[in-house]
Formats: structure tokens, sequence, C-alpha cells
């Protein structure tokens, strides 16, 4: 002890111990690197889709001056009537300037083509009309919306521009005169798909999704939780058993993409059900799900403990009574949050469904189980395919409504977890 | 629409015959001394009867449905005329789907001839008179047993066990359902791989090294000879494949050891659940994100330092995927590290090693066989990836070793090849299936090792 510093093992280990300090520094570094990178990518992710998606929810309308010309309306069927006619009538009538064919067309290119059905229905709700000028707000075009929202440079060449320099100068004479405005875009969530960007909304993909949903949940959720139940609480241990419980892991870890073929192959090639509906979607998407939902309900009813199920034995109920008496109560919460994480998961699905014809270009809303419908996510990828700039505005608003529900049922998850969860 | 008008029938009449069994219960027990006399509770009799009511109508009306049509045409198509009713199958087949368009009222191809709007006609009838009498039939069926099953109620009917056993059997079928998806998969695949693999021999579709699936719909076409050599397939899946694993594990498996060793409880419980925010975006974000965002800035960075890089690199879709399962990498990690006994590290501590050096030295070395096994089913989850590729990969087959060149994957043509109207007699079709059987089977493979690696490893410290 009285020579302590020329001790040669101290000195040896004091010698590496700045050596291991840095290393141990570097390490730890690193570790909170991954951290970081991984942040990073999900900031950078969220924020790609928000900036290029945020403007979707606007949509610019162009005001018209229409005269209802009772010539036009001369026929009994009001929806024959030249509707078209109708706004690239005012159009010109307010650029009388505009004379040459090709011009004309150009001029009338500002309008969207959906301007004429919103006449129509304004028509037939009130026939009265005919015979007036009124004051109306349509739809502009997609190139126009683009344009407005900044997303087509001006500065850059008239060849390589959408619109035009004439177009240009009309729109700035219909800016000045303050007719043109932007306003939330309810189309976006009031219509089907359409060819047309500023005429395309979410609404039938979502009623897809709600309709494949259904299905999804109301078989997945009863089957699963018998399953689960039959495994923990009745079955003997034996081979069968240990087969089920293999293959239903391996299960969960299947690609999706083989789910889609199991579907196309048996729900259509061998039952003969209708392609491209949410009944076909949902039932693949039901066989997806029950693994997630089995094992989370197995998961839920281990962690009852054993002194629940003895008592209720113990004052000489059945094992039948037990379970449902005792044991699923007490284990429902845990059921119910894994089946809700599962029907998230069926939600952001799309890979199988597009096996079985869910990808089709559908206008109409379904209506049921059995009409051609898609669903959100196959929406995206419909859209992100498109190669209209407005289509991409439009897929990011996808986007975020599609992460929006699943923000929502995974905080309905959590929120039951903690409120309903027993600690034993 | 009358089909759920019935259902609901059935199932109003199942619960008015449970109060029926439920009140004869109560009614037989005050000849043997009250509800305490009887060898069930009054709501088990009130089950039985009610299971008898409801099950054998769902059974006729399953049956009833699955065998309607199919009888109802061969006898349509018997009654037609005798010109039409000898026509080939293939033919006739046409017919009939023309007379079921008319029913519908779709729009049928030219304009029907008179004898098959008769049979149109033929066929509604007999719809009507088949809904008429499945619903007599299952009304009928529903009363008769019913009220069987209500007089047969005595006090020493062992209505409990007899109802505990029919739920039983229902659990065990739903148990049983797991099995029925397995082997669903491996037939449906199985099948039409074996009538691709009768047109494509086996050798050329695993070893040739050309894929250019479109085969010929003339002889004379150009360029479509249809080649069904997969490696350069499998090549491509196993490049982005590989770039995503070099993006996941480190990341991952550090986040995880930062999260477990390091963090603060503070960073923890915000830092957590954000990283499984990234696990629960769907696949088509990723596949948006990847084509929109990562792909030109990769293609513009690679132009800015005189790189060619393609639009559809396999570089962007491998790291964008990597980002994916970063979560799922750092998930699995983070259990097998919570597993490791903490007298482990505190053994090592004392010893005087740094905290790096315990967990390289000894956490890691004893948390491998689970880090191992939950790489393993990463790997699987990239290779079946789907949104990712088919959105930001190729579609033509390179076999290249460039990761700034275009390449394909399994799933990709998978969805190519099944994406619209399919005719189930080309190779180009069943090709599809072949990759998948491929995809199944190797994926399986992957799982079932990693899966008891992992159940081996938490036996180890159980």
């Amino acid at each position: 002890m009285d020579q302590p510093a020329t001790n040669p093992t101290i000195d040896k280990m004091n010698r590496g111990l700045k050596r291991r300090y840095r290393a141990e520094r570097r390490f730890r570094i690193c570790g909170a690197t991954a951290v970081f990178t991984a942040l990073c990518f999900l900031f950078l992710l969220f924020f790609s889709i928000v900036s290029s998606g945020y403007k979707a929810f606007q949509k610019t309308s162009i005001q018209i001056n229409v005269f209802f010309d009772p010539a036009e309306f001369t026929n009994e069927n009001l929806a024959t009537a030249n509707f078209p006619g109708l706004i690239k009538a005012s159009m010109s009538a307010m650029f009388p300037e505009v004379t040459s064919r090709s011009d004309k067309k150009d001029l009338y290119y500002l309008i969207s083509p959906g301007a004429s059905f919103q006449l129509i229905n304004l028509v037939k709700d009130n026939p009265a009309l005919i015979g007036q000028t009124q004051q109306i707000w349509v739809s502009a075009n997609d190139d126009v919306d683009m344009l407005l929202k900044g997303n087509i440079d001006r500065t850059r060449p008239e060849s390589e521009r959408r619109i035009n320099d004439k177009q240009l100068a009309w729109l700035d004479t219909l800016a000045g005169e303050r007719k043109i405005k932007k306003t939330f875009n309810t189309t976006f969530f009031t219509r089907g798909d359409s060819r047309e960007p500023e005429l395309a909304g979410i609404w039938g993909a979502t009623c897809g999704s709600f309709y494949t949903l259904l299905i999804t949940l109301t078989l997945s959720f009863p089957i699963g939780i018998a399953a689960a139940v039959y495994l923990e609480e009745f079955a003997p241990k034996n081979r069968w058993t240990d087969i089920i419980e293999v293959n239903i892991n391996n299960l969960a870890a299947v690609p999706s993409i083989v789910y889609g073929l199991l579907g196309l192959a048996v729900f259509i090639n061998f039952f003969g059900m209708p392609r491209s509906t949410p009944l076909v979607g949902g039932l693949i998407l039901t066989l997806m799900t029950l693994p997630v939902i089995i094992i989370a309900s197995r998961a839920s009813l281990k962690s009852v403990p054993p002194s629940i199920r003895e008592a209720a034995l113990g004052i000489g109920a059945s094992k039948m009574q037990m379970v449902a008496h005792h044991v699923l109560p007490l284990a429902l919460p845990g059921m119910l949050t894994g089946t809700i994480i599962g029907m998230a998961r069926a939600l952001g699905e799309s890979a199988p469904l597009l096996m079985v014809g869910m990808v089709a270009f559908i206008v109409d809303i379904p209506q049921g189980f059995t009409d051609p419908a898609t669903v959100l996510p196959v929406q995206i990828y419909l859209w992100s395919d498109s190669p209209e700039r407005a289509f991409m505005e439009k897929t990011s608003a996808a986007i975020m409504v599609l992460l929006v529900f699943l923000l929502l049922m995974n905080a309905v998850a959590i929120f039951l977890r903690k409120r309903f969860e027993i600690k034993w | 629409m009358r089909t759920s008008y019935l259902l609901t029938t059935i199932v109003v009449l199942a619960l008015g015959s449970y109060f029926l069994g439920r009140s004869k219960a109560f009614a037989v027990s005050k000849s043997c001394g009250g509800v305490k006399g009887l060898h069930s509770l009054p709501s088990h009799y009130g089950m039985w009867t009610a299971l008898w009511c409801a099950v054998p109508a769902l059974l006729v009306f399953a049956l009833w449905n699955a065998g309607e049509s199919p009888i109802i045409t061969s006898l349509v198509v018997a009654g037609l005329p005798p010109d039409i009713s000898s026509l080939p199958p293939s033919r006739l087949g046409l017919v009939i789907n023309d007379i079921k368009n008319i029913i519908s009222g779709n729009i049928t191809s030219g304009t029907p001839s008179p004898a098959i709007m008769q049979a149109a006609e033929h066929y509604r009838t007999l719809q009507a008179i088949s809904v008429n009498a499945m619903t007599a039939v299952i009304l009928s069926l529903m009363v008769a047993t019913g009220i069987t099953i209500r007089n047969r109620i005595s006090p020493t009917l062992k209505a409990r066990n007899k109802v505990e056993k029919l739920i039983q059997l229902f659990l065990f079928l739903s148990s049983a359902i797991a099995i029925l998806i397995t082997v669903g998969i491996v037939l449906s695949v199985l099948f039409e791989s074996i009538r691709f693999f009768k047109a494509v021999p086996l050798s050329d579709f695993l070893f040739g090294l050309s894929w250019s699936p479109q085969t010929a719909m003339r002889s004379d076409q150009v360029g479509s000879s249809g080649a069904f050599g997969a490696v350069p397939v499998f090549a491509g899946t196993a490049m982005i494949s590989l770039i995503a694993m070099l993006v996941a594990v480190p990341i991952g498996l550090m986040s995880a050891i930062y999260l477990s060793e390091y963090a603060g409880n503070r960073f923890r419980t915000i830092a957590k659940p954000l990283l499984e925010i990234l696990a629960g975006i769907p696949t088509v974000v990723y596949g948006f994100f990847a084509a929109l965002t990562v792909a030109p800035f990769i293609r513009d960075t690679g132009g800015l330092i005189g790189l060619s890089v393609s639009s559809e690199s396999a570089l962007a879709a491998g790291l964008v995927m990597g980002i994916m399962i970063i979560p799922f990498v750092s998930s699995l990690s983070d259990d097998v590290i919570h597993a490791v006994p903490q007298t482990m590290r505190d053994g090592s501590l004392a010893l005087g090693a740094t905290k790096y050096e315990t967990i390289s030295n000894v956490v890691v070395p004893a948390a491998l066989p689970g880090i191992v096994g939950g790489v393993l089913l990463a790997v699987s989850r990239a290779i079946g990836e789907t949104m990712i590729v088919v959105m930001a990969a190729g579609l033509s087959a390179n076999l290249t070793a460039n990761p700034l060149k275009a390449v394909t994957t399994v799933t990709v043509q998978i969805v190519t090849l099944l994406v619209g109207d399919q005719e189930f007699d080309s190779p180009k079709t069943l090709a599809a299936f072949a990759l998948g059987l491929l995809l199944f089977i190797f994926t399986l493979v992957l799982n079932i090792i990693a899966l008891y690696v992992v159940r081996k490893y938490r036996e180890q410290y159980e």
C-alpha cells in the first residue's frame, strides 16, 4: 500500500482505461445515432407526406355567369340538354375577345369537365332556373388548381408548362375580378374515384374499406377468440394441438401476398365468388387477421391467474361456466386490444387485395358487400401510379386520412389497455 | 334481400325458442320440487332448444344456397330447345351466361333470342319457387325441432352437458381453421404450380437465366417467346432484401441496445412508441415515400457525382424496406435482450468491465440466438414484402449486382402477372403461382427455423 502508483498491474490497467472509456463513449454515441436515425426517417416520412399533401384539402373554383338558355331545354329529360355548351357560352361571354378555335379550346380547358354535372344537379333541383342567369362557382381544372397552389412554375418556358401564356393571362384577369377562390375541398371527402383529379375523392374507397373490415371483424373476432379459448383452456396437450400452435405462429409470418394467391385460387376460381368485392377482400383479410387475434387472445388468457379458475371450479362451476363467466370477461380487454391492432393492420393491407381485383377503377360508391369496390390503401396505390401532378397531392392527402384512421384505432387500443388492463 | 330477412327470422325464432325451452324447464321443475330438482339450469334447457332450432336451419340454409344455382341451371338447360341444349359445353356456358345476365339486368352480348328470353323467365320462376320452398322448409323445420325438443325437456335431461359439448365442438372447429388455412394455401399454390411445371420444366424455372413471361398470342409475334428462368428474379429479391437488412439490422439492433441499456426512462417512454409508429405505417405509404422522395433523391445525388442511377434503383426500394423493418428488428432484439438475466450483467460489471464491454462480451453473446432468430424473421418479412417493391422497384428482370440498376423481385412479378385479366391456362398466369409456392416454402422454412431458435432461447433463461 505504500507505493500503489508503481504497481505494474494497476499501471497497465490505468493505461488501458482511457481507451476503454473512449470505446464506451463511441458505442454509446453509436446507439444514440441509431435511435436518432430511425426517428429522423420517421419525421422525414411524415414531413414528405404532409408537405406534399396538405394543399389537397383546398380546391380552386371559378365563378361564371351561366345563362340557362330555355332554347336548350326543349327535351323533357333535362339531363340531355347541352350543359357543356352553357358553360362554354358563359366563358366566351366573359372573354369576348377570344375568337380563334384553338384559343377557345384553351379557354374552356380552364373549367373542369365535372362542372356540367354540377349544373345538371342545379337544374334538376330547381327547374325554375331555366331562363335565368346565375352566378355559379364551378371547379377549376386540375392544372389551374396546381398553378394557383404554386406547383406549376410560371417562370418556366411556355412549352414546358401545362398552362400556356394566354391561359395565364385569363386566369390573372379572373383573379383580378375576384372570380377565383380556394375553398375547402368537400369533393375529396364525398366522391368516388375519377379520371379527373379535381373530381376524385376517397369516399368510395372509404366505404369499400368499411365493408371489407366489417366482414373481417364479424368473422375473425368470434372465430379468433373461440380458437384461443379452445387452445388455452380446453385443448389436451398432444401432438394435434402442438401442430395447430406451430401452424398459427407460422401463419402470422406468411407473406400477405400468399394470402392473395389463396383468395384468388380458392374464393374466386373454386367457389366462384364475384371479383373486386368487399366480400372476397374481407374473407382474405379475415384469414390474415385470425393468427394475430388468436396470438393476442391467448396471451391475454394466459395472464388471467389460475386462482380465478380454481375458485370458480371450487364452487361448482363447470369448465365452460368458469371460462364464460370468469376467465373470458377478465381477458376480454386484452383480446379487444389485439383485435383492434389486427384490424388496423388489415386496414393498411393492400397486396393481397390486388390479386382479387380490388384494384379496379371504380367510380360508384359501393352500397353493399357484393358491389365492386376498392379500399383506401389500394386507392392510394392507384393514384400514386397516375401521371397527373394533381394526383400526387391527392395521394398524399389520402395517406394522411388513412394514417389518421390508423392512429385513431391504435389510440383506442392503447386507451382500452390502460383503462381496463388488470395487473395481477 | 329475401335471404337476409330469412336469416333475421331464423335468429328471432331461435331467440324465441330459448324462452320457450326455459319456461318449459320452469314448468317441469314444479313436479320435482322447484329448480333445484332439475339436472341443469333452466337457461341451459333454453339454450338446448335454441341450438336445436337454429343449427339445423342454418345448415339447410347453407346447403340450399350452395346447391341452388347448379340445380336450377341444369333444369333450365334441360328446358331449352334441343338445338341450343345440344351445343358443346363451352358455347352452352355462354348461353347460360347470357341468361344470367338478363336476370340480373346486365347488358348481354347482342339481342337475345326469344328462346333465351323464355329460358330467363323460366330461370326466374324456378328461382322464386326455390326461395319460397327454402323459406317453407326452414321455417317448418325450426318449428318441428323446436316443439320436439321442448316436449322432450324433463328434469333428468342433461341439457348443460349437451350444450357445453356443442360449444366445445365449435371452439375446436375454430382452432382447426388455422390448419385449414395452411392446407388451403398449400393446395391452392401447389395445384397451379404443378400445371405450370408441366408446361415449363422445373430445372428451367429454377436455373434459367432469362425471365420474360410474356407469351406470344400469335406464333409470328416478335419478342415474346416466353422465358421462365427465375434466377434474375431471385437475385433481385436477394439484393433488395440484403440492402434492407444492411439498413435495418445495425440501426434496429443498436437502437434496441441503446434503449434498453443506456437510455433514461423518460427518453425511452418517448422514443419507443415513436419507433413503433414506424411499424404501424402501411406498406403502401412506404412505397409512395420510396417512389416519390427517396428514389428521385438517390437519382439526383448519383447524377451530381456522375453515377447513372436508375429511377427504380434497387437501392431506393431496399433502403425504404430497411426503414420499415427497423422497428421489427429492434422490438424483437429488445425482447431477447430483456430476457438476459440481470445477474449476468451484474457479474460482468462487478469484475470491472465497462458497460460497453459488458454488452459486447456478455449480453449480446448471451442473446445471440434470439437476435439471429429475430433477424431471420425480418429476412422472411423483407422477402415477402410487396407494396414497396411494386411501387419503387422495376419490372424488368436484370441479372446484375449493381444496386443502382433496376431489378425485380418475386412479389413484383406475382403482382404484375396476376393483376388484370387472367386466363388460367397460360403459363404466364401459372408462373405467378409457381413463384408464390417458392416464396411460401422459403419463408416457411425461415419462419420455422427462426421460431424454433427463439423458443429454444427463451426456454434457456426461463
